[in-house]
């Protein structure tokens, strides 16, 4: 089956960095693909290439097999980073422009009641809230029924509950089967929502995988973390593998029983012990080696 | 295209006719001007009319037509003096009554002829004497001027900006992403400004015309004509500019950089006859030039579509050749 999209050795150059650097990989239809990476590791360079914004230095983007051009136009919805709507005009008159733009498409009211919008309907898009504005976005990214939705770090800067909000939405439009790209450096987000992911730095893809598949490639361990100040220092010396973070230790371990009976023989107090499987932020971080800065 | 075309012309008219400290703006430079002109030339009381008298001081008891109710008659010390106040209508007749009466009367002009009979009436032998020549009041010659400034200024400021305002805020990249058209999208902007200017301008033609009670010697049609390709000329102009720039402080030094010199030498304020052969060069550059000497033409001497072809030629073509730079440099996004 040929990939709704397919990312050809594509490279960004610009006069002092490259920003993407001979990157390839093909998305399935039907998936949500998740982008992952750093502040600069290229996601948004990546992703606005294969939406056709920018014109890669080298390499292609295909289009169910064909080069991005008026048939992508028409059938691809977009989420931008940041995007300023027309002054003056409601929450439906910014919709119903969008949807004139397209052959075809929903209904301004489906999409309307699709992204929670009914009651904003009449205002202003101006005075619309972060979460607000961001469904508003959705929406016009969903106005003409796009066969490929592209989300680039959809819920930067929201609130926790917009979020949540956001990312149901999200669910119910994967729910109809669409195919999503999604550029994010939340792990959380891209743990609940991708089918598959790339995880990007310095311009190249360094891991690519199903959520599931790329932790069990890269972790056997499981993770016990103890608080910090709980600690002891002559614990330290201990043969284990110890993590340090923020306030808390964790230790890495594929036997759990044995390293458990460790540290109760040199009297470490377990009462606010926590084990737990690692998760897309550990393997982020050890393949990146860099602080998430969200 | 036509459905994507009228979203975006559609949208652009909202924007504009909501955004409502620019829309008084438009409308506050005009209405200064109507009420500027109507504090100038109109005011209500006035004698009818104003006729010259050769004397020193005028002695109403001297001669019976000194006695005629709703004519102002002025002091004038020499009919040298007096002939040019006539021919620029300024006085509608100039009279010397001393000895053999004798009167200067403009024949182009309608108050002239009136206030004519009525010294003969008084007068009867009183001898004539003619002047021809420039028959139009400065307010008269000044009108197509001052909406053509303001057209000028509302094509390439109004245009320029707005498309520099989308780009710096991402809404044209956002643009880029459907299928609208550079073209289509370019278009949409240029016809929503062109409807608006014609707008404006009707008003202010209505507005400061009855005010001055201007009434144009040409067709009216011909002129509505003339708008819609003068503006299209300088909407395209104002587009060039705005093609691919994302300098608020660039545009605007280029824009007024184009502005001046047309303030100063495409004729708004003075008549370009006297000047140099290299400054009437120069001028006829600007498409404001054209559009002027064309609107002149046909608003005070009566011009018909012949006598107005090379300017129209001239501007529809600028027109074209703009539209074509401005499309070609245009930019969706901040480079």
């Amino acid at each position: 089956m040929i990939p709704i999209l397919e990312v050809r050795n594509v490279t960004k150059r610009y006069p002092t960095v490259n920003a993407v650097d001979g990157v390839s990989f093909s998305v399935p239809e039907g998936i949500c693909f998740g982008l992952l990476g750093p502040n600069g590791a290229g996601k948004t360079t990546t992703i606005e290439i294969m939406e056709g914004i920018l014109t890669p230095t080298s390499g292609e983007v295909l289009y169910r097999g064909e080069p991005v051009g008026a048939r992508f136009r028409q059938e691809a919805g977009i989420l931008f980073q940041k995007t300023a709507l027309q002054d003056f005009l409601t929450v439906r008159q910014t919709l119903a422009l969008f949807r004139d733009l397209y052959d075809r498409g929903l209904d301004v009211d489906e999409v309307i009641e699709l992204c929670a919008l009914q009651k904003l309907a009449s205002r202003d898009n101006r005075k619309l809230s972060g979460g607000q504005q961001q469904r508003l976005l959705l929406a016009l990214a969903l106005v003409n029924d796009p066969a490929i939705l592209f989300l680039d770090e959809p819920t930067t800067g929201l609130d926790p509950q917009a979020r949540r909000n956001f990312w149901e939405l999200i669910q119910a439009i994967k729910a109809r089967k669409k195919s999503i790209i999604l550029t994010t450096h939340y792990m959380d987000e891209a743990e609940l929502l991708c089918d598959d992911i790339a995880i990007m730095d310095g311009g190249h893809i360094i891991a690519r995988g199903g959520p599931r598949q790329l932790l069990q490639a890269h972790f056997e361990e499981v993770l016990i973390e103890l608080p910090r100040q709980e600690f002891p220092d002559a614990a330290r010396q201990l043969p284990l593998k110890i993590i340090d973070s923020s306030d808390r230790v964790e230790i890495a371990t594929q036997d759990v029983e044995s390293t458990l009976r460790t540290l109760l023989d040199a009297q470490v107090p377990l009462k606010n012990l926590r084990i737990r499987p690692p998760n897309l932020e550990d393997l982020f971080l050890d393949l990146t080696g860099k602080e998430l800065r969200p | 295209m036509m459905r994507r075309l009228f979203a975006v012309w559609y949208a652009r008219n909202l924007e504009f006719l909501r955004d409502r400290g620019t829309m008084i703006f438009t409308l506050l430079l005009p209405i200064s001007l109507v009420v500027g002109m109507g504090f100038v030339f109109g005011g209500p009381a006035r004698p009818i009319f104003k006729v010259g008298v050769i004397a020193t001081q005028i002695d109403t008891r001297s001669h019976p037509f000194l006695q005629e109710r709703y004519i102002d008659f002025v002091p004038i010390a020499s009919a040298a003096e007096g002939i040019p106040k006539i021919g620029h209508q300024s006085i509608d007749l100039l009279v010397d009554l001393e000895g053999s009466p004798r009167y200067w009367v403009n024949t182009d002009a309608p108050k002239g002829y009136i206030v004519e009979k009525l010294l003969l009436a008084a007068a009867p032998g009183a001898q004539r004497q003619q002047v021809t020549g420039a028959a139009v009041r400065y307010v008269d010659w000044l009108f197509p001027g001052i909406l053509g400034m303001n057209l000028m200024f509302s094509c390439l400021f109004g245009v320029g900006y707005v498309v520099l305002r989308y780009r710096k805020s991402g809404f044209l990249k956002r643009l880029r992403a459907t299928p609208l058209t550079a073209f289509e999208f370019l278009t949409a902007q240029v016809l929503s400004r062109l409807c608006l200017i014609v707008l404006v301008t009707t008003i202010l033609y209505v507005g400061i015309g009855t005010v001055i009670h201007f009434h144009s010697a040409g067709n009216v049609l011909l002129l509505l004509l003339l708008v819609l390709v003068g503006a299209l000329s300088l909407i395209s102009l104002g587009l060039i500019v705005a093609a691919g720039i994302s300098s608020e402080e660039l545009v605007g030094g280029l824009l007024n950089l184009l502005t001046w010199p047309m303030m100063l030498v495409s004729g708004i304020w003075f008549s370009l006859e006297g000047s140099p052969p290299w400054v009437r060069w120069v001028a006829h550059i600007f498409p404001l030039t054209h559009l002027l000497e064309a609107a002149r033409a046909v608003m005070l001497d009566g011009a018909g579509l012949a006598q107005i072809a090379p300017n129209l030629i001239y501007l529809a073509v600028t027109a074209v050749v703009f539209l074509f730079i401005g499309a070609w440099a245009f930019r969706w996004r901040v480079e």
